[in-house]
């Protein structure tokens, strides 16, 4: 099949691949680009492990086919620390002992970020309807939660 | 995944064009449906055509007659985040945002949740009972229909060769009446309807009701309207005594399946509590503020 011409804004760069039309965003994201902090879950839009931000809306990237993402804005994992400097939401991840396996981690980290950016004050109750379509199977929840409601209040705290 | 050829064409012009001509075309959307069916092979085509990119098909306006209209690609989170959508069509509201979880409905469109013509799609009930239209198109014309006409069976719906589903138009909501829609899940998210039903009220200012729809889903091949239920409901004071007749017309009109998410028995009572407690939030949202 003919490889079709991409070019996009990833982690505010530009960037510029090749894909066949039936590669999902994921696979391109991990396999062509080398960018692996994406997690591939059950690849049919059920666990979230594959959340980015595709034109300022979350997305689970299985979801999306690479090549309709011509012109997009795209967020990974990658581009949410500031450098050497951890995200809010990743630091708290940290501190409150919000992982363990790690595979659902960027997924809920690009999700909750998605929230808080724009309903800072969530409620508890907000916040797990919102994270309903990530998919965690060891922390049973309540440290992942504990964390982002930490993020909220420290982000806050920095934007005021 | 299978391969297959990509278009995303800038005008509806181009998109008919592109339909037929012996090829197997499958339209895209926000491909929540479409993407998982490819990769599974429960489905296959020959070109994909992604409506995004024609500008009236991500529209969401409210027009000079009070209706709503949705482009039928725009995504479900463009819909009902629109705080006069929340006011005006808050069943809508209860459909869309049960659609998926945050990150589906941020791609997933009322036209996909529609035209894949899955029994327990949650937008088809609401929407029937506001007594929304589509409005679809070929290289033709436009025609326009009610959306209780468009399902044909479990994954089928009525469009022709070479037509698209352009639009979803719900009109205003009159005086007195508003709708609701509810299914039952054994969780609080992110799953599919074992039941579900919408209703529709009209409420005079004493009490009578002047105007009634219900709808039930995920318990026939199609979604269905229950008209037995809405003239079981006509006439009478609104109240518990008309809501439990109602839902036993909702019971009864169901032809439930039994399968992995709920027994036929289990749906047909879970469809009569559903309509009966449709009703008691569409009244109560009726007469808010009375």
């Amino acid at each position: 099949m003919r490889r079709t011409q991409v070019q996009a804004r990833l982690n505010g760069a530009d960037v510029d691949f090749l894909c066949e039309p039936r590669q999902s965003l994921l696979e391109i994201l991990r396999d062509e680009l080398g960018l692996t902090g994406t997690k591939e879950g059950c690849s049919n839009g059920n666990c979230g492990a594959c959340s980015v931000m595709l034109n300022g809306r979350l997305v689970n990237a299985c979801c999306v086919l690479a090549v309709e993402t011509d012109g997009a804005d795209i967020l990974t994992i990658e581009g949410v620390a500031d450098g050497d400097q951890l995200h809010p939401l990743q630091q708290a991840f940290l501190e409150e002992a919000a992982l363990q396996c790690g595979i659902c981690t960027p997924g809920f980290i690009i999700a909750a970020k998605a929230l808080l950016e724009r309903e800072p004050d969530a409620t508890e109750e907000r916040i797990r309807y919102w994270l309903a379509g990530n998919l965690c199977r060891c922390t049973g929840y309540d440290k992942i939660v504990k964390a982002v409601q930490r993020a909220g209040v420290q982000m806050k705290g920095s934007a005021s | 995944m299978e391969a297959f050829e990509y278009v995303a064409p800038r005008t509806l012009a181009d998109a008919y064009s592109l339909l037929g001509n012996g090829r197997r075309v499958a339209a895209l959307a926000g491909g929540t449906d479409l993407i998982v069916q490819l990769r599974e092979a429960r489905r296959s085509c020959d070109l994909v055509l992604d409506l995004k990119r024609i500008p009236e098909l991500r529209v969401v306006t409210i027009a000079a007659d009070g209706s709503l209209q949705v482009g039928a690609a725009a995504p479900l989170a463009d819909v009902y985040e629109i705080p006069e959508v929340r006011r005006r069509w808050p069943a809508l509201v209860d459909a869309a945002s049960i659609i998926g979880g945050t990150a589906v409905q941020g791609r997933a469109s009322l036209g996909g949740n529609l035209c894949n013509a899955s029994p327990a799609a949650d937008s088809p009930p609401a929407l029937m009972v506001m007594g929304a239209r589509l409005r679809i198109g070929s290289a033709a014309g436009t025609r326009e229909l009610p959306v209780g006409e468009f399902f044909a069976g479990p994954g089928q719906n009525t469009l022709l060769p070479g037509e698209l589903l352009l639009e979803v138009i719900v009109p205003p909501m009159p005086a007195h009446s508003a709708a609701f829609y509810h299914r039952f899940i054994p969780r609080n998210e992110m799953d599919i309807a074992v039941a579900s039903a919408g209703a529709w009220l009209q409420v005079g200012s004493d009490g009578t009701i002047e105007g009634a729809r219900i709808a039930i889903g995920a318990v026939a091949p199609t979604p269905l309207m229950v008209p037995a239920a809405a003239q079981a409901l006509h006439g009478r004071k609104a109240g518990a005594e008309a809501f439990a007749l109602a839902a036993q017309e909702a019971a009864s009109a169901a032809r439930p399946i039994t399968d992995m998410r709920g027994s036929a028995a289990q749906r047909r009572h879970l469809v009569g509590v559903l309509a009966r407690r449709a009703l008691e939030r569409a009244h109560q949202r009726a007469t808010e503020g009375r």
